[in-house]
């Protein structure tokens, strides 16, 4: 009966998405206070009700309930607790009611705490939540119904695929999801302030918590997946430029500029069509690359079942809703006012050209992305590599840093190219210093790590200057979130660059015995053995590693063998120290004795991924500290 | 101008969906083929790898041999297995010119002493400059080149006893 529970809810909760819509364009229009009232009701009854259809569908793995076709093909009674829970959303059926349920708990959040906001743009923004959560339920519904009854029951599951059974996996596609889904409130907003030409302070108020909670998600999303390749392919590197990676990067760089867009809105009223606009390509782009990973339509590593059907599905439900909101936005943003101007010289001008520069990594990332398919049409195959993107992005992200760098330290509306100079003194001062020490100590270093290490030494010194000559106790929170993540943002790029330009490699085909060197370390081969696991064998080659002179210590890379599906995976050992990472992977064997090694020496490559959480960290304290001031600010009216 | 721009992400939005919707109905080939094939070998230039073998020049190959270029590397594993192939590639008369992708000469005396040398020439592909430039993305890799300097086919993996008659046949054609 829990299916069958579940497949009510689920119905239901798209009834009252039509409720919602039809309340709620009422609403706007007539602007009545009960129909307001109700479609608040009903949203938070439509979030609840998609909320039991999937807590429900936990239920059916946590029972392991074989009886239900998704149980039976993605779950298994000896699985352990916490990758049956997983396992509810590792597939396509699961993911896609995750989906909606955070798109009605999101619709359902909007409804309770939007106080500011007028109240026909709300409504028309409810209304505009529900049509979008109508699509994905009538998709589940119709096409990917998670809660088909298998009869007769299967005896037991058949998924207990190891390679899934990583927390890393269980809990990188919600993180991202609630990212994905969290910009929808971004575009239902604006969406709903297109409709009633509403754009303002108080607009932009209202929809910054949301980016900032979605741009959160997305950033640990993104950098948890970026750990989690590097760790389990096996392959060194901590980007590939894969499509699934580029439909994940996608959204946060719009998300990026829309959260630096939102805020010259709130506080100089600027920017209006344009927030507008990065409110709507922000969520495309959250569809559009979930579109692209799961059609299977880019080759891509990550492989998804491929169903044309549902492709064409959601393909549909894109071109309404991205189509119909650009359509909108060319009808309708000539009725939104011009908001206020600024000189050139400004935190508005810094912010601008953020956007811009934002903008044109976006533009490549999504061309590269997309350009095999344009080459398909025209009856070639290609992929695009890393060289294209790391050529065209990599300038483009120098120029965003230095605006990055000198945007806090400007004066709203109008100010003086000697005063940021001034400020500017000191972050150039220590790029220069990198840059002399590098060509002095490390001469011949690559143009591209080079100027990444000054922009990082610049941007981490440039980040502390809106801290200079406050009173540190008195400074808001929003202000140390902003310090935080530009920091991070620094952190990061530091250690990308370090990577880069210092990393050692060594690949060698070794015996049993013999010791290699890479960098400060020496890594004796001191065994091969053969070792099972629960449902896979493995090659272990034992490494005894010194760093100099040091106590030695092992690192056991494996080769790992599964039958069911039979499949090869490297699991690389890795040691992390304070300034690096050494990390091995084992290869094939010749047959004769000699296996194939691969050693990186990788200093500050964890600076990669500390940066990341730094920036994410810093946005959340952005959205809890602006929360906390409008509250007091609130209480100070009343 | 102002309606151009705005009208702009509407226009670029049908364009991408037109591209995506067309990409759906064709169902994508998954294995990573050379676009090279078919074209000629294009131009370049290593230095030898270990002493006393040539370097490895593109302008030799127009010359009216057939020849096997193989792509490979002391470090792999692969490449040792398909080392007694190789062998009675070179028995039969065939040149085979190697391409050693980020190794080292030290490593490669090695190699060459237990797996044995079928090489005419081995040029130092350090930065992998010239593996990309014929298409290939891992190690081993073969690709025949014809008479004219022509690359007519691209084996992808070890090549191992199964692979020979594919491998003998594609060189004939190519004479």
């Amino acid at each position: 009966m829990i299916a069958e529970g579940g497949l009510a809810a689920l119905w239901i909760a798209a009834a009252m998405a039509l409720v919602q819509l039809v309340l709620g364009g009422s609403a706007a229009k007539s602007g009545a206070d009960e129909l307001m009232r109700a479609t608040r009701k009903i949203a938070i009854v439509q979030g609840l009700l998609a909320l039991i259809a999937f807590l429900m569908l936990i239920w059916l793995f946590v029972r392991s309930d074989m009886s239900v076709l998704l149980v039976a093909t993605n779950s298994h009674s000896a699985k352990p607790l916490i990758y049956k829970i997983a396992g509810a959303w590792g597939n396509h059926e699961g993911s896609m009611l995750l989906w909606v349920t955070v798109l009605g708990v999101a619709g359902a959040g909007v409804a309770v705490f939007e106080r500011r906001l007028d109240g026909k743009t709300l409504a028309a923004t409810l209304a505009a939540q529900a049509v979008l959560a109508l699509g994905f339920y009538a998709f589940l519904l119709l096409a990917s119904n998670p809660f088909l009854r298998l009869d007769p029951a299967a005896p037991d599951g058949q998924g207990l695929n190891p390679l899934l059974q990583d927390p890393g996996l269980a809990f990188h596609p919600p993180t991202l999801y609630f990212g994905y889904v969290g910009l929808s409130v971004a575009f239902s907003f604006a969406v709903g302030a297109l409709l009633t030409g509403q754009v303002g302070p108080a607009f932009a108020r209202a929809m910054r918590p949301w980016v900032l909670i979605a741009w959160f998600f997305l950033t640990i999303g993104i950098t948890a997946g970026s750990y989690w390749a590097y760790y389990e392919l096996g392959w060194g590197g901590w980007w590939f430029w894969d499509p699934v990676e580029n439909a994940s990067l996608m959204p946060w760089l719009a998300a990026t500029a829309l959260l630096h867009s939102v805020t010259v809105l709130a506080t100089r009223d600027g920017l209006r069509a344009w927030t507008l606009m990065l409110a709507v390509v922000a969520f495309s782009m959250s569809m559009i690359g979930t579109f692209l990973v799961r059609s299977g339509i880019l080759v891509s590593v990550h492989a998804f079942a491929v169903d044309p059907t549902r492709g064409t599905f959601i393909l549909a439900l894109l071109a309404i809703y991205i189509g119909g909101a650009l359509a909108l936005f060319g009808w309708r943003v000539g009725t939104v006012k011009q908001g206020s101007t600024f000189q050139l010289v400004s935190r508005e001008g810094a912010l601008v050209l953020n956007n811009l520069l934002l903008s044109v990594i976006l533009g490549i990332v999504f061309i590269g992305t997309l350009y095999p398919l344009v080459a398909q049409a025209m009856g070639q195959q290609l992929s695009i590599g890393a060289p294209f993107f790391n050529k065209a992005a990599v300038p483009v992200t120098i120029a965003l840093v230095v605006a990055t760098m000198a945007g806090p330290m400007l004066k709203w509306r109008k100010d003086k190219w000697a005063a940021l100079g001034g400020k500017m003194l000191l972050p150039l001062a220590a790029a220069i210093t990198v840059v002399v020490i590098m060509m002095v100590v490390m001469p011949g270093t690559h143009i591209v790590p080079l100027l990444g290490l000054a922009a990082a030494a610049g941007l981490a010194v440039a980040s502390m200057v809106p801290l200079l000559g406050r009173n540190l106790r008195r400074t808001p929170l929003h202000i140390y979130g902003m310090v935080i993540s530009h920091f991070g943002v620094a952190v990061c790029i530091a250690g990308m660059a370090s990577d880069t330009a210092f990393k050692q490699e060594r690949l060698s085909a070794m015996r049993v015995g013999e010791t290699v060197s890479v960098g400060p370390f020496k890594a004796k081969l001191t065994e091969v053995r053969p070792i099972i696991g629960d449902n896979w064998s493995a090659l272990e080659a034992t490494l005894s590693v010194r760093r100099n002179d040091g106590a030695p210590f092992r690192l056991q890379p494996q080769q790992r063998y599964f039958s069911q599906p039979v499949t090869t995976t490297s699991e690389a050992a890795i040691s992390t120290m304070v300034d690096g990472q050494l990390y091995t992977v084992l290869g094939a064997s010749d047959g004769q004795g000699r296996y194939q090694l691969r050693l990186w020496w990788k200093p500050f490559v964890t600076f990669i991924w500390l940066g990341g959480f730094m920036i994410a960290l810093g946005g959340l304290m952005a959205m809890v500290g602006r929360l906390r001031r409008e509250r007091r600010v609130e209480e100070d009216a009343e | 101008m102002r309606r151009v721009l705005i009208w702009a992400p509407l226009g670029l939005f049908v364009l991408v969906f037109a591209l995506v919707a067309g990409g759906l109905r064709a169902p994508a080939n998954r294995a990573v083929k050379s676009a090279m094939v078919g074209k000629p070998v294009p131009v370049f230039s290593l230095p030898s790898l270990v002493p006393g073998k040539p370097a490895v020049s593109s302008a030799g190959f127009a010359d009216g041999k057939v020849r096997l270029v193989n792509v490979f590397a002391s470090w792999c594993g692969p490449c040792i297995a398909e080392a007694p192939q190789l062998m009675k590639l070179k028995q039969s008369g065939i040149e085979i010119v190697g391409i050693a992708t980020a190794d080292k000469p030290e490593d490669m005396a090695d190699f060459l002493k237990t797996a044995g040398d079928p090489f005419t020439a081995i040029g130092d592909d350090r930065v992998r400059k010239v593996q990309f430039a014929l298409g290939s993305a891992g190690v081993p890799e073969s690709f025949v080149i014809d008479s004219s300097g022509k690359i007519v086919m691209q084996h992808i993996g070890y090549i191992g006893p199964q692979d020979m008659p594919k491998i003998l046949a594609a060189l004939a054609q190519a004479r």
